[in-house]
């Protein structure tokens, strides 16, 4: 068995340019480990064999929560769920990010895995990514080029694949400040009621004023090779009350966009159908959690 | 290979040793250590056998790595009764007879502790769903989440 480096660095720029070079040395790939709650299962299982792992918890801003002074959230890339669930507002917040965060797994999971993970793992049917794809979420990634931000739904390139070059780390999610009378919301199907992989997932974020939608994103996972940012069904929502019609518009769009994989928790039929009634669930949520503000 | 020291703390005491960088905290624990209370069921997070605190965060010790618990702070079943003052919670498991061959237990006990301390006073539900990473192959679940709502309302009293 080949060794296995362990580094530690606590900076940034120190891991960007370790997890460089040890994707540039012959000895094997380099893995960053935020909760290791896919990393170490991969490597028990063979599946992945790192010459070096690099743990990026010990720097600071990747295990930091911020709210900054507009409004927006900064969340470190490898902050865990459990940690997210305890911060006394993010969760009043974006309590839709957060449920889709904390369905990731039990409890124990819960204490390690992040959204960073969770984005990087490139699982089609992640659970915290069509919330953040809904919520707007931009990401912040630094590489041997230095820095840059993209929207999230950008980083997954299909399952197990992400759009991040050699040498780059995700660092944070930025979520925006939020206008008055927002709300958003996450649900998944599962074929039991706690402990699965989504066969649909779909989050929802709504500003309303009057009584309509004045904006409105859609992110639909596990219905494609990679979670979907749906701009179909926002158009839908976007100016109506939530009418039947405009939901039945919505709910379309999402089954069109649906590109599915036929498996043992769901086939193609059955996760495009799902995929529009979740649209609705999760709008109607969401617009509830809208007017409470 | 060369081994790596770490500097931690178990159950309240300095600990160091040494382990490979591969290495798992559970395997760490059980075979560096000797701390065979936290046991090895899948190996993959899922059956919760191998529950532990670090840092007072539940979490399943197949999930990390030995090396990552440097400078942290860790809670194993060993450290749970006081002397041969058992906690509640393993008076009220031996008492309700809440374990049939046990291997799920220390992870199971360590769980439901983790939840009392943020839940006082939680509903079968919420017991249902705080222990939903706790496999029991003997399926003893009935008796399991009836001892952690007795004790955590003897613990209520007793608080009060």
């Amino acid at each position: 068995m080949t060794e296995i480096r362990y580094l530690a660095p606590r900076t940034l720029e120190d891991a960007v340019s370790a997890f460089a070079a040890a994707q540039g040395a012959a000895s094997g790939t380099a893995r960053i480990l935020a909760g290791g709650t896919d990393l170490l299962v991969q490597m028990r299982a063979g599946v992945v064999q790192p010459g070096t792992i690099i743990d990026i918890k010990k720097i600071e801003e990747v295990t930091a929560i911020t709210e900054q002074p507009d409004g927006s959230f900064v969340i470190g890339a490898a902050v865990s769920g459990a940690t997210l669930h305890d911060h006394p507002r993010f969760g009043k917040v974006w309590p839709g990010v957060l449920e889709a965060v904390n369905l990731i797994g039990s409890k124990q999971v819960q204490g390690r895995a992040s959204p960073g993970g969770n984005l990087c793992n490139a699982s089609p049917a992640g659970d915290s990514v069509p919330a953040m794809i809904a919520a707007g979420a931009v990401v912040t990634v630094q590489g041997p080029n230095g820095r840059r931000t993209l929207p999230v739904e950008k980083v997954p390139a299909g399952p197990g694949r992400t759009t991040l070059t050699p040498g780059e780390i995700l660092v944070s999610f930025t979520l925006p400040a939020r206008p008055a009378g927002s709300g958003d919301a996450y649900l998944r199907m599962i074929p039991r009621t706690e402990m699965d992989i989504a066969v649909v997932g779909c989050g929802v974020n709504l500003t309303m004023a009057g009584g309509k939608v004045t904006a409105a994103r859609v992110g639909l996972g596990a219905v494609a090779p990679v979670p979907l940012l749906v701009e179909d069904a926002a158009k839908a929502l976007i100016g109506s009350t939530l009418d039947e019609a405009a939901l039945e518009a919505a709910a379309a769009a999402c089954r069109a966009a649906c590109n599915p994989i036929n498996d043992k928790r769901g086939t193609i039929a059955y996760r495009t159908k799902v995929a529009g009634v979740l649209l609705k669930r999760t709008a109607a949520i969401a617009a509830e959690r809208a007017g409470r503000k | 290979m060369a081994k790596v020291h770490v500097t931690t703390t178990i159950n309240g005491e300095p600990t160091e040793f040494l382990c490979e960088p591969q290495q798992s905290l559970l395997d760490a624990l059980r075979n560096n250590l000797g701390l065979t209370g936290t046991k090895e069921g899948c190996g993959t997070g899922d059956c919760g056998a191998c529950s532990i605190t670090l840092d007072g965060r539940l979490t399943c010790s197949c999930l990390v790595l030995a090396v990552e618990a440097d400078g942290h702070s860790i809670g194993t079943i060993e450290g749970m009764a006081q002397g041969d003052k058992l906690h509640p919670l393993q008076r009220k498991f031996l008492e309700m007879a809440a374990l049939q061959c046990g291997i799920c237990t220390p992870g199971v006990l360590i769980a439901a502790r983790a939840l009392l301390e943020k839940n006082p006073n939680p509903t079968e539900t919420e017991v249902r769903f705080g222990l939903a990473g706790n496999l029991c192959r003997c399926t003893g679940y009935d008796k399991i989440v009836r001892a952690v709502m007795d004790t955590a309302a003897e613990m209520r009293e007793t608080a009060s």
